[in-house]
């Protein structure tokens, strides 16, 4: 017989239990921290969250090995050997801030644009904007230029919105759910809980990826695409649906700019009042958009006040029904079948209106209609970086909301869902905000959305007035910035040369930046007078990363358990489809280094300079620290940081008098404050009067702003009309052929600039769902699981270059060569190779040994990518990104592939760095 | 002769959707934490920031292509940790009575202190389901948190295998696979769950749910076809305009 | 399988101190007590060293006693209490004839029972292994009683038993090789059915994890086939062939007995490590390998 041991099956779990908000992505996810002898013992997600509801990734779970990473810097650094060596000393605080201050009071007193603030992968960005525009530079941006503003931008200019922070899927109602370009990253834990439920349910998954990984895996077909035609697929799609009938005309006239005329400027037909106006079938008269009891014609030209005009709907049906959209005609290009085109179409129309769901829940439009019920349309959509982060992304994302629009499935029932502040249109977002005053704040936000030409950041001489060109006729509408730009021109000088380069969390000489070797060298560079060219520069990064060893003043950051956080709806909100969100981290544990979270050293270093709003009028510090300020700063009368236990009672919602015991509340009810829409104000949002009155009064908006998606995008028509010579801001004429071309107020797919010609193949990243950016590398858990990173090479190529497992093979580019390990992956887009983002590291970086897989066989993509174009001969320099946001096109990189001789190492090599950080303990064992 | 038991009370086990799993590793990594800080030795790690890093792990997901003709090749994410066998062959083996099949619900455990390390047992899994801690010498395996699951500690709700809580797609279950009514026993019916090498005669308890057939074509071609219109295009949206 | 040495030299020495066991158990002649007593001792410290290197492969050998107590069911619980066994009764066997005298003949025939019975279930440790099809046959059990058989007489002289059982091990080798060649593909264990995937060809596309693990480290281990032809040859040569030969040809005296035990034992050494090294685990089909 078996001896059976008598066993504990209730040991206790650990002390105490403390809720915060995770970092080991971006996506915000609940943590319960529980602690053990005072120490980090087991991190779970927290059930009641709003993000993830008790599920954490590997990455959040593995928050106890990045708490008690090796690669943690302890204390502020001063750079005494050469800039890239490493060579550091440790300083106090009271050293650094009077050293950065010395560095920031002059620059701010006499030219405050020779500060370039930006910052990476931070949640703050409300925050470091508002110092940015305190301290008076222009120069501010955070890193959406070169990941996602496609993305955004494409959304907003659309729908007032887009995906992940600004929406999702309906994953309880949607029949259908279509997923283009989306590594297992952003909104990661969301999207997986939606793909379980969509399963659970039956749904239909479709996948959009030339790689068939993750999601795509689990798709129940898989669409695999080449890079960079998505456009070209879904104005296809839009194609077939408009040839069958099959497009949401009710819908369509009601609620997007469909039925609005445009005159033969390409601009709207207003009235005097400014409002759009639409043909009447009723009254057969021309009438504002939003008259009650209007009946909207679609199509037919007209005249309103003896100029010509025709409605958005005829435009579109007139280009997209085009045969160049046609299935056949598609085909080679994305590498989809005719054929699957039409049955795709035929099925996302089916899912749409067999489908069709009806609730019977009243509610009233902007137009004082009232509705008895809302009809969804079950058919779902998500995308990410794969569509956006090429030269024509902005139009592919704006053609996958014109298709959402005509299958009538955005703020439905069973379709893509705004969540709180959104949906916000572009009249609701500021314009970009620029005008420098010397010793004086800027004059209004870093970022927005231009209108028009009239709102580019330019001087009069038409030179860019931002260091980053954002704004500008090469760019117009890059609201996100272009960090990826800073250091390339700021060293060139180009458009003028900084003093002090300013960064946080941004891996610039590394993983984040296009040309790393470039970069680098750019970095290191060094005038006639052995002055760097870059003069000073002042990084903060919790981590001893790559960019450490680049700068000459390290501010030494937190881990995420050990600091103050809001995860605010001023910035990049938490928020459901139901319910508006926001939360905070707090120091779970104190540190056990000299650091301080980057946001409170902000302030306090904000405080030295006297910059107005963090000083009291006795020019003492107005903030003790990051979290007295997430308290007390209003943005608003009644409208802070934090939006939850807002009052003297703590009972305010969204508007109220700051509360000092708020984070106390928020401590107590998990780490974040919910507060749910009402019934009535749930769907249909940009219209439902419900909606608006609610969010008014959670002070979301300060008044109703009802508005149309906008299928035909004005702003782009103002940009076109300017290249086409009218109008008082001008382009420069050689840009005017580009701006002609990527302008267009419909969505239109172009192919992405740069020579194809001996460069075959297609060469990307996705991020592993266990691996956030360069961050995963010092986690003695999470790169076991990806130590290294193979190419990935299709069938085809595999046999015809005659690779057998273990090779090696060189990459070429037009801008350089890497040589790498390679794999062979059968479901796989023929013409695409592909590889893991960012596992490969610098020797000496992460606390890693010099013999490390991630140094030794991982490797960057990165060396292959220029953030220009390779020249043309014309002598201009020509920026390998959207032309109309700037958008980073890292999808675009062509290359050719060469079997080479086994290597010790992948190359190039990038030398070494000293590390600031102790070495790493050899064994490990974890909770003994 | 054997020091199974002839039955158990209870057959506690998972099944494994691999139609859902997405192959986070987010199970991998919730099952190391756990594991690392309760039941038994820590799960330990050797040269953890060094040249080739290797540690214990209890659950691993392997990713496999699967290429059938005429079809796109197909990603198959894999899950992989102790499946409990009923005819467990690392019990049989272990020459100290360490490992042994628990009889009240059929768990596969490691007295780690009758463990002496000899690796037998790790030998006879067909499945690689144990490991041999480095650093502290002993067999460790799945326990399918028995730890969690009786712990009165614990919320009620939480009361599963660590890697069941944290599975964001919801591909892992946890129950009764002996309970025909319970929802687990139904979903391994209704789904065709299946065993991992049934040849080996371990009778696993742990079952998995092949992927739903993939890529497959819709024959209704219905919705596509032009609904006919006496005016073409613009009698079609005519017709569509009246309903406004 | 991991070729680990301490397992090679524990099944090899401790086989081959066994065989000696049996024969100076069967077969004691009329040996001088010294002769006698010094064949014993050799017989004994074969087996003991090879029982000691196995505690190396041990995580806790201190513990080693516990694995005494599983006798009902495990081959290895088995194998050490009849190593012990076998041992003391050898041992007073020995001792009774060197210092008393006392030739009693039972004893002798109890321990050579209890010494193959010690290194059968040696053979079955690895025999009932059906995750590893190559082991997993009843050749397994007569090919390490034929070496044990074959290195004992050939330690003891006997050359007529030796002979034979030279003869038997070469043809039980050889028949396992190719039985053992198949094995794996009749076992019916293949990536389709590790993954339960049936609608294709099953490839591993990414491991785990990127380095290595214990499972690889301790299970797959691959070989080259060329390498793995050359060494079956040298093995087999040197272990029953040359012997059987040399038997055949010549008269066996000291010396070449000498040289004989020689290369038998290299052979014994190559060809033990070529079972461990071929043994193929089913596990590998989890990483693309086999």
């Amino acid at each position: 017989m078996t001896y059976q041991p008598k066993l504990d099956t209730s040991p206790p779990v650990s002390d105490e239990i403390r809720q915060t908000t995770c970092y080991m992505c971006a996506c915000r996810c609940g943590i319960n921290v529980h602690l053990k002898d005072g120490q980090v013992h087991y991190i779970e997600g927290n059930r009641d969250h709003p993000v993830n509801r008790g599920v954490l990734c590997a990455k959040g779970s593995a928050g106890i090995m990045q708490h008690y990473s090796p690669a943690r810097l302890r204390a502020p650094l001063k750079r005494v050997g050469e800039r890239g060596s490493g060579e550091f000393e440790e300083i106090t605080w009271e050293e650094a801030f009077e050293l950065a201050k010395s560095w920031l009071t002059p620059v701010r007193e006499s030219a405050p644009e020779k500060l370039a603030f930006f910052t990476g992968r931070d949640q703050s960005q409300s925050l470091t904007s508002w110092w940015a525009q305190q301290f008076g530079t222009p120069n501010y941006a955070a890193h959406g230029g070169f990941c996602s503003v496609n993305m955004a931008a494409g959304g907003i200019y659309t729908l007032g919105g887009a995906f992940w922070e600004f929406g999702s899927p309906d994953w309880e109602q949607a029949e259908m759910f279509m997923i283009f370009g989306v590594a297992e990253d952003h909104d990661s834990n969301p999207i997986k809980m939606g793909l379980g439920r969509l399963k659970e349910r039956g749904a239909k998954v479709i996948g959009v990826n030339p790689v068939r990984t993750g999601y795509n895996a689990v798709a129940d077909e898989w669409v695999g695409i080449t890079p960079g035609t998505d456009g070209l697929f879904i104005l296809s799609l839009i194609h077939c649906l408009l040839e069958a009938g099959k497009v949401d005309v009710p819908y369509l006239a009601r609620y997007t700019n469909a039925p609005v005329l445009v005159g033969d400027d390409g601009l709207f037909v207003r009235n005097s009042d400014g409002k759009e106006l639409v043909w009447d079938r009723v009254t057969n008269a021309p009438q504002p958009f939003d008259a009650k009891g209007v009946k909207p014609s679609l199509y037919g030209k007209v005249q309103v006040d003896g100029v010509a005009a025709r409605p958005v709907f005829e435009l579109m049906a007139e280009a997209y029904r085009d045969p160049q959209y046609a299935p056949e005609a598609v085909a080679e290009a994305t590498g989809i079948e005719a054929g699957t085109i039409r049955r795709l179409a035929a099925e996302l129309a089916q899912a749409a209106f067999d489908k069709e769901i009806t609730l019977n829940r009243p509610w009233t439009d902007f137009r004082g209609e009232r509705h008895e019920t809302i009809t969804g349309r079950p058919v779902a959509f998500h995308a990410m970086r794969g569509i956006s982060a090429h030269a024509n992304g902005f139009q592919t994302c704006r053609a996958l909301h014109v298709l959402q629009l005509v299958l009538g499935s955005v703020e439905c029932p069973g379709g893509f869902r705004f969540k709180p502040p959104y949906p916000k249109p572009v009249a609701a977002h500021p314009k970009p905000h620029h005008k420098v005053t010397p010793g004086k704040p800027l004059d209004g936000p870093h970022l927005g959305y231009p209108r028009g030409p009239e709102d580019l950041a330019l001087n009069p001489d038409g030179t860019a007035k931002r260091i980053d060109k954002a704004y500008t006729w090469e760019n117009p509408l890059s609201a996100h910035g272009m960090m990826h730009m800073v250091i390339s021109n700021a060293h060139a000088g180009d458009p003028y040369p900084i003093d002090v380069l300013f960064m946080y969390m941004a891996n610039m000489s590394w993983n984040s930046s296009m040309n790393t070797r470039g970069v680098m060298d750019m970095l290191t560079d060094k005038d006639e007078n052995g002055e760097y060219v870059i003069p000073k520069i002042i990084y903060s990064d919790a981590y001893s990363s790559e960019m450490v060893a680049y700068a000459d003043l390290i501010l030494p950051d937190t881990t995420y358990l050990e600091r103050h956080d809001c995860i605010s709806l001023l910035d990049r909100p938490i928020s459901e489809a139901d319910a508006m969100a926001d939360s905070i981290r707090w120091p779970v544990v104190e540190p056990d280094r000299d650091v301080r979270g980057f946001q409170s050293a902000l302030l306090e270093l904000g405080a030295r300079m006297g910059l107005p709003g963090m000083v009291n009028e006795d020019g003492s510090a107005k903030y003790a620290d990051y979290a007295d300020y997430m308290v007390n700063h209003e943005r608003r009368p009644g409208v802070g940081p934090l939006a939850g236990f807002r009052g003297e009672d703590g009972t305010g919602k969204g508007r109220g008098a700051p509360n000092p015991d708020q984070i106390e509340a928020y401590i107590e009810n998990g780490g974040f404050w919910l507060d749910h829409i009402p019934e009535d104000a749930l769907y249909m949002r940009p219209f439902n009067v419900a909606y608006q009155d609610w969010a008014v009064e959670r002070g979301l908006y300060d008044a109703p702003q009802p508005f149309l998606f906008q299928i035909y995008a004005e702003p782009l028509a103002k940009f076109r009309r300017a290249a086409e010579g009218h109008g008082a801001h001008q382009p420069p004429d050689h840009l005017r052929p580009l701006l002609m071309k990527a302008m267009h107020p419909l969505p239109v797919w172009y192919a992405p600039d740069g020579p194809t010609e001996g460069y075959p193949l297609h060469a990307i990243t996705q991020r592993p769902a266990a691996m956030y950016h360069s961050w995963g590398s010092q986690n003695a858990w999470l790169r076991q699981i990806h130590g290294h990173n193979p190419l990935y090479v299709p069938t085809a190529v595999w046999e015809a270059e005659g690779f057998e497992e273990g090779d090696w093979a060189t990459l070429t580019s037009p801008h350089g060569a890497i040589t790498v390990p390679v794999v062979h992956q059968a479901s796989l887009n023929p013409h695409t190779v592909w590889t893991w983002n960012a596992i490969g590291k610098r020797k000496g970086a992460w606390a890693l040994s010099d013999g490390a897989p991630e140094v030794t066989k991982g490797f960057l993509l990165n060396h292959l990518i220029h953030e220009l174009l390779p020249p043309k001969g014309d002598g201009l320099r020509w920026s390998n990104s959207d032309p109309i946001t700037g958008q980073a096109a890292w999808y675009d990189l062509r290359v050719a592939i060469k079997k080479a001789p086994a290597q010790t190492a992948s190359s190039p090599d990038t030398g070494r760095q000293t590390s600031p950080v102790p070495a790493a303990p050899k064994h490990l064992e974890v909770g003994k | 002769m054997t020091t199974l038991p002839q039955k158990t009370e209870k057959s506690l086990g998972l099944v494994i959707d691999l139609d859902t799993c997405v192959g986070c590793h987010a199970c991998v990594i919730s099952c190391k934490e756990w594991n690392t800080g309760n039941y038994g030795a820590p799960l330990s790690d050797q040269d953890a920031y060094g040249d080739v890093p290797m540690g214990t792990f209890l659950n691993r997901i392997h990713t496999f292509e699967v290429v059938p003709e005429n079809r796109p090749a197909q990603t198959v994410h894999f899950p992989k940790s102790c499946l409990h066998c009923e005819d467990a062959p690392c019990v049989t083996v272990c020459p100290t009575g360490a490992s042994y099949k628990r009889v009240e619900d059929g768990i596969v455990l490691v007295n780690e202190s009758d463990c002496i390390g000899c690796g037998l047992c790790a030998w006879a899994c067909p499945y690689g389901a144990r490991e041999m801690d480095a650093a502290e010498g002993v067999m460790k395996k799945c326990t399918l948190c028995v730890d969690r699951i009786y712990n009165e500690n614990i919320p009620q709700e939480d009361r599963v295998p660590s890697c069941v809580r944290t599975c964001p797609a919801g591909a892992r279950h946890f129950g009764d696979l002996s309970d025909p009514t319970s929802s687990i026993f139904h979903l391994v019916e209704e789904r065709g769950g299946i065993d991992l090498m049934p040849e080996q005669g371990t009778k696993p308890v742990n079952k998995y749910l092949p992927p739903r057939p993939k890529d497959t074509e819709l024959d209704v071609l219905g919705p596509l076809l032009r609904q006919e219109s006496p005016g073409g295009f613009l009698g079609w949206l005519d017709q569509q305009l009246e309903k406004l | 399988m991991h070729p680990a040495p301490s397992i090679i030299a524990f099944t090899a020495l401790s086989g081959l101190g066994f065989g000696l066991m049996v024969f100076l158990g069967l077969m004691p002649g009329d040996k001088a007590p010294w002769v006698m007593g010094t064949f014993c001792l050799l017989a004994l410290a074969l087996a003991s060293l090879g029982l000691m290197s196995s505690l190396f492969h041990l995580g806790h050998p201190e513990r080693f006693i516990k694995a005494l107590s599983q006798w009902r069911s495990s081959w290895l619980s088995r194998e050490g209490v009849l190593a012990i066994l076998t041992l003391a009764v050898f041992a007073l066997y020995g001792a009774l004839w060197v210092l008393t005298g006392a030739q009693l003949a039972p004893l002798g025939w109890l321990a050579a029972l209890l010494a193959l019975g010690t290194v059968y279930c040696t053979a079955m440790i690895y025999a009932q292994m059906k995750p590893v099809p190559r082991w997993h046959s009843p050749l397994t059990p007569g090919l390490f009683l034929a070496f044990s058989l074959a290195g004992g007489a050939l330690l003891a002289g006997e050359i007529t038993p030796a002979l034979w059982a030279f003869a038997v091990l070469a043809a039980l080798q050889a028949a396992a090789w190719r039985k053992g060649d198949l094995a794996f593909a009749q076992s019916g264990t293949t990536m389709n059915t590790a993954t339960g995937l049936t609608k294709g060809e099953v490839r591993l596309l990414e491991a785990p994890h990127t380095g290595p693990n214990y499972l690889m480290k301790e299970m797959v281990f691959q070989i080259g086939r060329k390498h793995t032809r050359i060494l079956r040859i040298a093995g087999l040569t040197l272990a029953a062939v040359l012997p059987l030969v040399a038997i055949l040809l010549f008269e066996v005296k000291h010396t070449l007995a000498g040289l004989l035990v020689l290369s038998h034992v290299a052979g014994l050494f190559i060809t033990r490590w070529l079972f461990f090294a071929e043994a193929e685990h089913v596990v590998g089909l989890y990483y693309g390998k086999r």
